[in-house]
């Protein structure tokens, strides 16, 4: 991953893919051959506590485990720029100089007012989300469905549910399904990706 | 359900075996949300938005332990005096 070519001592990277099995995982961690911790969460264990909505997201930690700067979008290259219209180069640059001490911390003040926090819905549509999760690992499909539907409803800006059951329900997450999803969202006036307002590290 | 009904209740990475009875006081609401399939005997407690907003909002991130492709366990907190980049990303 790009990241890495920062090659920085008193920083890592640490990655967690929110993928249904290792298996899913495994060959973009194997071609990126990481040095730094590659983590599989398939209860969405990290999306649940830094309410996370949809991927790539990324948060900076300082030294004292403290948020310096909330959840963002987060792309390490342009691969994807021509879909989401998201650069790299410049989250890329604020990251570096974040990294090295260079620029200013945002003030706590400035970190809040960037967070978004979840509610009441997102937190049942995440229970519901993880009852079905249990109901597919146990050979539920049917059940399971029935409750990502669920979560689905009450978070329908949520895409690690909406779209990240899809490999749980069977449906290509890539394919005519998303695509009617996306296109339905985006018709609605939302926003598929919502980058921070500046990458100002 | 009948009085002699147990579910499987979730709660985080715990399972348990619960008479339904607990369940019906669970589904009758309280502070942490709660999911529940009748059919399948199956529920789960989650975490309340108002603790996880709480936590969010005192900046400090918080801890999690969670495997590598080769199950070894990693947390945050062993990246103390580190600054990290954390990325949440998917194959989907």
């Amino acid at each position: 991953m790009l990241y890495e070519e920062l090659g920085e001592s008193g920083f890592t990277v640490i990655t967690v893919a929110l993928d249904k099995s290792a298996d899913d995982a495994r060959p973009w961690i194997d071609a990126a051959r990481p040095s730094h911790p590659s983590l599989i969460d398939t209860r969405h264990l990290l999306a649940d506590l830094y309410h996370i909505v949809n991927v790539p997201t990324v948060v900076w930690i300082d030294e004292d485990a403290r948020i310096v700067r909330p959840n963002d979008v987060g792309f390490g290259t342009d691969t994807f720029k021509h879909i989401t219209g998201l650069e790299s180069a410049k989250p890329l640059a604020a990251l570096r100089a974040w990294v090295r001490d260079e620029t200013p911390a945002f003030t706590e003040t400035e970190i809040r007012g960037l967070q978004r926090l979840p509610t009441r819905d997102d937190q049942q549509a995440r229970a519901e989300f993880a009852l079905g999760e249990w109901l597919a690992r146990h050979g539920r499909p049917e059940a399971a469905a029935r409750h990502f539907a669920r979560a689905g409803e009450l978070a329908p800006h949520d895409f690690t549910i909406r779209r990240g059951t899809m490999p749980l329900r069977g449906i290509d997450p890539m394919g005519p399904e998303f695509r009617q999803m996306l296109g339905e969202w985006t018709a609605a006036g939302h926003r598929y990706y919502r980058p921070l307002p500046d990458t100002r590290g | 359900m009948s009085a002699d009904d147990v579910f499987i209740l979730i709660d985080g990475a715990a399972t348990s075996e619960v008479p339904a009875r607990r369940i019906e006081a669970l589904a009758a609401g309280g502070e942490r949300p709660f999911a529940v399939d009748h059919e399948e005997r199956v529920a789960c407690l989650g975490v309340a938005a108002a603790t996880r907003s709480a936590a969010l909002a005192s900046l400090e991130a918080p801890d999690f332990a969670l495997p590598d492709l080769a199950g070894r366990l990693h947390t945050l907190s062993e990246q103390r005096g580190r600054k990290v980049l954390l990325v949440a990303w998917a194959s989907w």
